[in-house]
């Protein structure tokens, strides 16, 4: 049954004549589901057959508007529904339905064609807004902290829930109006939903290439995109990757501008306004011992407070 | 006490009632009416903060490791009572229990100090490839002993009790060898476990597969029914979805009337997961029951 269920539906959204295995899908559905006096064996498979995409689809739609901005719907619904196919949910929450779609796509460029490499810099970026918006959090090290231990040995932890990404297209415009857009088309009539919707169509065919790196963090639990340097984005990849802080600006400034090598005091500013923002944390297992000692006084609270 | 209750509309009034049939598969608790915890609602809660008697939280929403929905939550536990609804452990499934989903549930049973736990009694995935819909079980007795062991499993593992939701359903199996009241008794019995009995599953399943919903209800073990759901649902022109996009219809209500003569005093709690309307309107809908609960009482009483 599970197979039948998450066998594609017809370009009209009805169940396949055949099962997977090629059999007459009528006659295989009737196998083992009994019919009665309103509804086939073969209509009542097709009401969870139905569902059972018309869920992922939504839910794929919800996570990927960027991406179906870029591809429009139907080529949008192409490519998920290829997706799934050759990728089915693995997971117990939809929450991880697209963290294969990246890969996949990289893999299968002619479901975006002309369009692969802007969607796939959409794909990393609504994924990593995914991320980012329920990823973990630790203990921030406070900036006095940073500036007092900062040494060339150090070693820095990031924040898992900040995600750097360099991308070849301005995309996080795009996706910050289709979320304006969203957030406004609750209240407004048909007529101006479907003139904000030209709109944004027409800024996706007006993206023009354009390499920017970015950070997609948080910030009060909202995610935000936070625009970098090439020297910024180089130095915080560097951290995450375990260099110690010398290591990090050596490798950093070897590659890019030398006047960025001389400018102490630019890069003391930037880990200045990464730690305000909360960035730099304890290595995970310290900062699990803090939250649990946290967690155990709150619980504490929470028995006296309870009605 | 019996004059307050019937001059009052609001589930508070019964908290201090001993009738509440408080079990071993609801952790002894005598909740009231309470409704789903959904996002759209959020503010209202936090700002208001609305007099309601618990809330019930989808557990995988909250099975992450950390970000806004934590952050609500933990405001949420600040200040009133939660229970946890499962909707992916798919106790009917064949696959071993994905571990990685377990530890996580644990992680949320002890933050949320959840009396019971709740999920359905259905299937849902098949080599580790997961449809996320619930679906429904063959009657058979090797069915009903494997569920029963996965629940047991479940249960030892999460050290918290644990009762399973009814479904409604669109399809039934040739190879089925009892009625599903039948086959949610023998999984329950099996698994010693507790029922979470969803009135409106039984009223959609009933439609759809043209039986009498009143002998479900009327063959239920009182003894184990931990929590009632209601909710609406969509009717078609030959079978009825359940979509919780809807008030409680009146058939519906009859057959809550009808399980709470049954079962007494129950925890209750109302789903609307679509169309969600103001929180103020759902909780609303929800406090209807009220009106059986009562009678409930006044029975005991006199």
């Amino acid at each position: 049954m599970a197979k039948a269920v998450m066998n594609p539906l017809t370009p009209s959204e009805h169940m396949s004549s055949h099962a997977p295995n090629g059999e007459p899908m009528a006659h295989h559905a009737a196998k083992f589901i009994k019919p009665n006096d309103r509804l086939t064996s073969f209509e009542r498979l097709e009401i969870y057959n139905r569902q059972y995409w018309w869920r992922l689809m939504s839910s794929l739609a919800e996570d990927f508007p960027g991406l179906q901005a870029v591809l429009g719907n139907r080529r949008f619904e192409a490519l998920c529904k290829a997706y799934l196919v050759a990728h089915p949910s693995r997971s117990f929450t939809l929450r991880n339905l697209g963290r294969d779609l990246e890969p996949w796509l990289r893999k299968n460029p002619q479901w975006a064609s002309s369009k692969q490499a802007i969607a796939l810099d959409m794909v990393r970026l609504e994924w990593a807004d995914i991320e980012a918006f329920d990823g973990a959090a630790f203990e921030p090290l406070q900036s006095a902290n940073v500036a007092k231990s900062a040494g060339s040995n150090l070693r820095l932890t990031l924040q898992p829930y900040v995600q750097l990404l360099k991308f070849h297209y301005p995309v996080d415009s795009l996706v910050l109006e289709i979320k304006k857009f969203n957030n406004d088309t609750e209240f407004l009539s048909n007529a101006f939903r479907e003139r904000r919707k030209r709109k944004r169509v027409s800024a996706v065919a007006k993206l023009k290439p354009k390499t920017i790196f970015l950070a997609v963090h948080r910030v009060d639990y909202s995610v935000y995109f936070r625009r970098m340097t090439a020297e910024e984005y180089g130095l915080l990849v560097a951290i995450r990757k375990g260099k110690t802080l010398g290591q990090a600006i050596d490798a950093t400034f070897s590659k890019h501008s030398k006047t960025f090598a001389a400018d102490l005091e630019q890069v003391t500013a930037w880990f200045q306004n990464w730690s305000n923002l909360g960035w730099f944390c304890a290595p995970p297992q310290q900062s699990a011992k803090i939250q649990k000692s946290e967690k155990t006084q709150k619980s504490a609270k929470r028995r006296t407070a309870k009605k | 006490m019996v004059a307050f209750i019937l001059r009052t509309n609001t589930n508070l009034a019964f908290q201090s009632e001993k009738s509440v049939p408080a079990n071993r598969f609801n952790g002894f608790t005598e909740y009231g009416i309470g409704i789903g915890l959904r996002s759209p609602h959020y503010q209202h809660i936090l700002t208001r903060k609305p007099v309601v008697d618990w809330f019930e939280i989808i557990s995988e929403n909250f099975m992450i490791d950390g970000g806004r929905p934590m952050h609500i939550l933990d405001q949420i536990l600040d200040q009133y009572r939660v229970v946890q609804h499962g909707v992916s452990m798919y106790f009917g499934s064949a696959d071993r229990i994905d571990r990685e989903h377990l530890k996580r549930l644990k992680g949320l049973v002890q933050r949320s100090k959840t009396p019971w736990l709740s999920d359905h009694l259905c299937w849902g995935s098949v080599d580790g490839r997961y449809t996320h819909d619930l679906l429904p079980m063959p009657y058979t007795f090797e069915a009903a002993a494997k569920t029963a062991q996965k629940i047991r499993d479940v249960r030892d593992y999460l050290e918290v009790p644990i009762a399973v939701e009814n479904v409604s359903s669109y399809a039934e199996f040739h190879v089925s060898e009892m009625t599903e009241w039948e086959f949610l008794n023998e999984v329950v019995e099996r698994a010693d476990c507790g029922i979470l009995l969803d009135v409106n599953n039984i009223y959609v399943s009933s439609q759809n597969h043209s039986f009498n919903a009143f002998d479900y209800v009327n063959s239920v073990p009182p003894e184990r029914v931990a929590q009632i759901h209601i909710a609406g649902h969509s009717k078609y022109e030959k079978y009825i979805l359940d979509t919780h996009d809807h008030p409680v219809i009146d058939p519906v209500w009859k057959l809550y009337d009808r399980a709470i003569q049954r079962v007494g005093h129950t925890a209750t709690l109302l789903e609307w997961d679509d169309s969600i309307p103001t929180f103020r309107e759902v909780h609303n809908e929800a406090l209807k029951a009220n009106r059986f609960l009562a009678k409930s009482v006044l029975a005991r009483a006199v």
